[in-house]
Parts: structure tokens; C-alpha cells; sequence
């Protein structure tokens, strides 16, 4: 699979006054053309920055990202503004995404009207109203405001404004994270669905791992800025190998009734400051496994099997 | 929308009814006698009697409450006892001369108001941003009093530029239009900026730059409109305090507007002046809240009048 877009030791550090906030620290990877990779971590890991900081929404502090083998990050305000049509963003929250003043067909219309100055209103029109159809908001909300639309809908429209433009990337930021379990299911499709007929490919951004294991083809766990596992999703469910992956997984709720209970694997204490952090291993200091080594030295990113990539010492 | 309108305007009604109470009470109440006022303080007991019982001020409280509100529903707003001219004639010559002042101090207050806020939002924490963010914090606590004899005293008086007062031309306005201004531009400035500050941390705009929005077209075309009904809620309230409340500005300028006119009947005690011109006040105020009211519905699809 050829691939899309290449991270390459991306950072983005924040400064506080109470120091350098690491909210990525040196992050590399590569999505392929039509894949999903699944991005998971707890909340403040840094998932959403890595998202916004690949499409230059917020600026990144050093690293490459290259798109179709150009580094985009280089590019001039100007260049990006072109290039924005090609990569998109879903966002978490349906219900502040969209503008409170504009109507559905408004919202949906502006991004073709900006970059589409080819295309007469009444073309313009006819395509939001198609696309209107495909995401499956019906027509007559054309003229209705956000807030007299519920949850579901309004996301939506978010996506369907998202694909006007007819995108290549698409970084889905928690999607379906606000939204109820039904509705979860139908977004869910919805976006597969859309993958398919378009071409599109997404990172997807979730702290639920049955959702990413359900819509990846990788995923990629975050901790603390950092990326801890990188593999294809069978594999992570089946043979997790970082000790991080593995008290996720062990965490997930599974509805079924079994005889002996699973083994949970608890971690101790909270998750550390991202701001100024220690030396070595992000995760040193909850891993059931740490030794000395590991409060000393950061590990490196290794692959211990084709395609699957681990950071730490001792995985094998 | 007709028929909300409609509706409250009946409900001013009764809020000018409480106001006319109030109002009626409370210069019922001021220390001072208006008889004597009139008479100057060498009256006997007798010349006194005699100027009560032509104003009727002999009469009863509910009496006299009556009587003003009767002459008041018929058109008449009373006459003054000092000038014995119509207090609707002087309203007639008076407020034009404050709504004069009163626009063009809103005028500066929301342009310059809303500019520095929208300037020291998008630039946030920076010098131009504190800078103007501490002067509005002056400029809210310092005295109109105080910020108009400044002024005068530099520009009259040092630079000699300008006329200290006398006049009602555009000239004479400069001074005391831009004392006034002062305290509503900087109120709206901090409003506006933390207002512009809220929408901007919003998911729209960020979608909005993601969608390829030049910087430019995101603050006005989405920012700015989002933060708008901050802006006019607040320019509203402090156009309100400006139509009634220009008193200070106006006596330190010699402006010869509403407050200057209060003034001179509060020191006279001359009660259907003060009476008239408070109740004129109110429900001026009162009409400008309705039109904000109704400017809100335009701008914002999530009120619908009714």
C-alpha cells in the first residue's frame, strides 16, 4: 500500500508557565491511500493535537509531515489554503462544530463557495442537496438551523461538510465519541460507507477501542505524546505486546458471561504531567515491568514482527 | 413580530406607571422646600402659602400624583415653576441636543470599542493586547468629571484648539462626545474581546480554517458575527445610560442637554421639570431595550420574538 501521508518525528510543544508541555513528542507514522488508522489513547495523550497539527490547524514545533511526498509543513499560508480541499476534519463535538448563525445548506454550501469559484449557484446547490442525500440528512432540513437538529444529524452535517469538497484525508477527531450507541452504529456505517464510494482515507481518533477495532485497519496507542504500539488491529487485539496496550485491552468491557472471570490489569496512580517530563520511558513509572533501564533511557520505537512496532525495552 | 412588538409596547405600560410613582415620590421627598426656591429665602410664612396653593402643593401626596398624571395623559407635561415655560417645550429644545451627544458617543464607543476587541482578541497576550486591555481598565474606573477637565485643560487650554463650551456645533461636541465615549469603549472593548476570545476556541472555526478560509474571512465572517450579540447587548445598555445619564459630562461641557437641564431643576426644585424629564428618560430607555430586543432576533436565529 502506497502511503498517503508520512509523519515523521513530529512534535508539538506547548509552553506554560509551568514549563514545556509535550503534548506529541516525536511521532512517526504512515498512513496508506484508503486505510484507517485507529488512534487511541486517554484523554490529554495528545491524539486530537497530532490530528489538528498534520493539517496545520495549529502550528506545529518541529518534524515532517509529507502528503503525496511533499512536506507540508513548509508550505505558505497560500499553498495550504489550496491544499486544504484535500484534508479534512470531523470533530468530536456535533454540537460545537457548526456555526450557530448559518442554516444547514449554508454550512454545508460555504466550503464549495470558497474554493469552488468555478461552479454557479445553482450547481453549488444541487450538490449540497446531493450530498445532503448521501449523508443521509433529508432535504428539508436544508433550511433549518443547527440547534433545531439533535445530536446524530448535526454530526452528520459535519461530515457532510467535511466531504463537499471531495477529500482525500480525512482526520475523524472522536466522531462518534458525543453520540449514543445507536447512532454511534449508523455514523459509523455512514463513514465506512462513504470510505468505500470515495476513496477517502482516515485517521481515526478514539478513546473506545471496540469503535477502532471495529473501523481499522492499524492503530496506533498513544501515551503521553508519545506513541507506544503500532500494528494491524487483528493483531493488537489478539497479541497486544506493550504493557500499556495490554491493561487497555484488559479494560475493555466485554458483554458476555464467562465462568472465571478475566484478568484485569491494574495500573497504579495517574497518568503523569506531560509538562517537563522525566527521562526514559513514558510509561515507566505505572508498568508493572520497569526496571532500571527504563527510568533511564527512552526507548525506541523497534519492529519485533513485520508490521508490528513497539516502544520499549523488554517487548519481544 | 408585529404582534410581539405590539405587546411590549403594552407592557411599558405599567413599567412607566411604577416609574412615574417612584419618580414622584422621590422628588416629593428631596430636603428643600420648591416654595421657597421660588420665593427666595426672604419670603414670609404668607407668600409662601400663597405659591403652594397656586401649584397646588397644599394638596395631598395622592392628590397632587393625581392630578400631574391626568395633566400627563392629556399631553401636558407640566409647566416649569421657574421659567414658567412648558416642560414639553424644554424637553423639545433639550433632547435633540443629548441625542445628538448620545449618537455620536456610541458611535465612537462601538466602533473603537469593537475594534480594539477584535484587534486584542486575534492578538492575544500581546503588547498591543495588554496595552489596550489595561487603558480599557482605566478608562472603565475614572471619572467623567475628572477625564473631561483633562481633556479640557489640554486640549483648550494648553493647545488651545478647542472651545471649552458654549455653542451646540459639531466643534463644541468633540470634547464632551469623546468624554463620554470613553467609559462605553472601553466596557465594549473587554466584552468584545472575551467574547471574540469564547467563539474563536469554538470547533467552527476551527472547521472553517480547515475548510480554507483566509484568517481574515474567519474573524469577520465567523467570529465577528457569533460575538455579535455581546456586542450589541452591551452597546444597547451603555446607549441607555448615555441618553439619561450624560448629566456630568454635559454640566462640566456646558452642553445644554437633558442632564444639565435635570440638574438645574433638581437644584430648583422645580418638580414637574424633574418629574417630566425623568419619566422622558425612562421611557427612552425602556424603547431602546425593545429595539435591542428585536436587533437580537435579527442577528440570532435562536430567538424567535413571540
Amino acid at each position: 500500500m502506497a502511503s498517503l501521508i508520512e509523519i515523521k518525528n513530529l512534535k508539538k510543544y506547548y509552553q506554560v508557565p509551568a514549563g514545556t508541555l509535550h503534548a506529541v513528542d516525536d511521532v512517526s507514522f504512515s498512513i496508506g491511500e484508503r486505510e484507517t488508522v485507529g488512534l487511541v489513547g486517554e484523554s490529554g495523550c495528545g491524539k486530537s493535537t497530532i490530528g489538528r497539527t498534520i493539517l496545520r490547524l495549529v502550528p506545529h514545533t518541529s518534524g515532517q509531515v509529507f502528503y503525496q511526498g511533499e512536506d507540508i509543513l513548509t508550505y505558505s499560508p497560500r499553498q495550504m489554503i489550496k491544499l486544504r480541499r484535500e484534508l479534512q476534519i470531523i470533530f468530536q463535538d456535533p454540537y460545537s462544530c457548526l456555526d450557530p448563525r448559518k442554516t444547514i445548506g449554508q454550512i454545508i454550501a460555504e466550503p464549495l463557495v470558497i474554493n469552488r469559484k468555478d461552479l454557479s449557484r445553482r450547481q453549488i446547490n444541487e450538490l449540497v442537496l446531493d450530498l445532503m442525500e448521501r449523508g443521509g440528512v433529508s432535504a428539508r432540513l436544508y433550511n433549518s438551523y443547527p440547534h433545531e437538529l439533535d445530536g446524530g444529524r448535526r454530526q452528520r452535517v459535519g461530515i457532510i461538510r467535511a466531504l463537499s469538497l471531495n477529500p482525500k484525508f480525512i482526520v475523524c477527531d472522536e466522531p462518534v465519541s458525543s453520540l449514543d450507541v445507536s447512532i454511534q452504529a449508523q455514523i459509523l456505517n455512514l463513514l465506512q460507507t462513504l470510505q468505500e464510494s470515495m476513496g477517502l482515507t482516515y485517521l481515526f481518533i478514539s478513546h473506545d477501542l471496540s469503535v477502532v477495532r471495529h473501523v481499522s485497519n492499524r492503530v496506533m496507542v498513544m501515551y503521553l505524546g508519545q506513541v507506544m504500539e503500532l500494528c494491524e488491529a487483528k493483531e493488537l487485539f489478539k497479541n497486544p505486546l506493550h504493557p500499556y496496550t495490554q491493561a487497555l485491552l484488559s479494560a475493555v468491557p466485554i458483554a458476555e458471561y464467562r465462568e472465571t472471570p478475566r484478568k484485569r490489569i491494574l495500573l497504579k496512580g495517574d497518568v503523569p504531567s506531560p509538562i517537563n517530563p522525566k527521562p526514559g520511558c513514558r510509561f515507566a513509572d505505572r508498568c508493572n515491568y520497569a526496571q532500571e533501564l527504563c527510568h533511564v533511557q527512552s526507548p525506541e520505537m523497534r519492529t519485533v514482527s513485520p508490521g508490528h512496532q513497539v516502544c520499549c525495552h523488554f517487548c519481544e | 413580530m408585529l404582534k410581539y412588538i405590539l405587546k411590549r409596547l403594552l407592557a411599558l405600560i405599567p413599567v412607566l406607571l411604577a416609574v412615574s410613582v417612584l419618580v414622584f415620590l422621590m422628588v416629593h421627598m428631596m430636603p428643600g422646600d420648591p416654595a421657597i426656591a421660588l420665593a427666595g429665602g426672604e419670603a414670609t410664612e404668607e407668600e409662601l402659602e400663597n405659591i403652594r396653593a397656586s401649584y397646588g402643593l397644599d394638596k395631598s401626596l395622592p392628590e397632587q400624583y393625581f392630578t400631574y398624571m391626568n395633566k400627563i395623559l392629556h399631553g401636558d407635561l407640566g409647566t416649569s415653576y421657574r421659567t414658567q415655560r412648558p416642560v414639553a417645550q424644554e424637553l423639545l429644545i433639550r433632547y435633540p441636543n443629548t441625542m445628538k451627544l448620545a449618537c455620536s458617543a456610541i458611535v465612537i464607543a462601538v466602533v473603537g470599542g469593537a475594534g480594539i476587541g477584535i484587534l486584542s482578541a486575534t492578538k492575544r497576550y500581546t503588547i498591543f493586547d495588554n496595552a489596550s486591555m489595561l487603558t480599557a481598565l482605566v478608562g472603565i474606573s475614572i471619572p467623567e468629571f475628572y477625564l473631561g477637565l483633562m481633556l479640557m485643560l489640554i486640549f483648550c487650554v494648553r493647545l488651545d484648539l478647542l472651545p471649552i463650551s458654549g455653542g451646540t456645533g459639531p466643534i463644541n461636541m468633540i470634547l464632551p462626545a469623546i468624554t463620554l465615549s470613553f467609559k462605553p469603549l472601553a466596557q465594549i472593548a473587554r466584552m468584545t474581546r472575551s467574547s471574540m476570545l469564547e467563539v474563536m476556541g469554538q470547533d467552527y472555526i476551527l472547521a472553517a480554517r480547515a475548510q480554507g478560509f483566509s484568517r481574515a474571512k474567519v474573524i469577520f465572517g465567523h467570529a465577528l458575527r457569533n460575538s455579535m450579540n455581546t456586542i450589541v447587548t452591551i452597546s444597547g445598555i451603555q446607549f441607555g445610560a448615555l441618553m439619561g445619564g450624560a448629566t456630568i459630562a454635559e454640566k462640566v461641557f456646558g452642553w445644554p442637554g437633558l442632564g444639565d437641564l435635570l440638574i438645574t431643576a433638581i437644584r430648583g426644585r422645580d418638580f414637574p421639570v424633574v418629574q417630566s424629564t425623568i419619566l422622558a428618560i425612562a421611557t427612552c430607555y425602556v424603547l431602546i431595550n425593545l429595539g435591542i430586543d428585536i436587533l437580537y432576533a435579527l442577528i440570532n436565529p435562536k430567538i424567535r420574538l413571540g
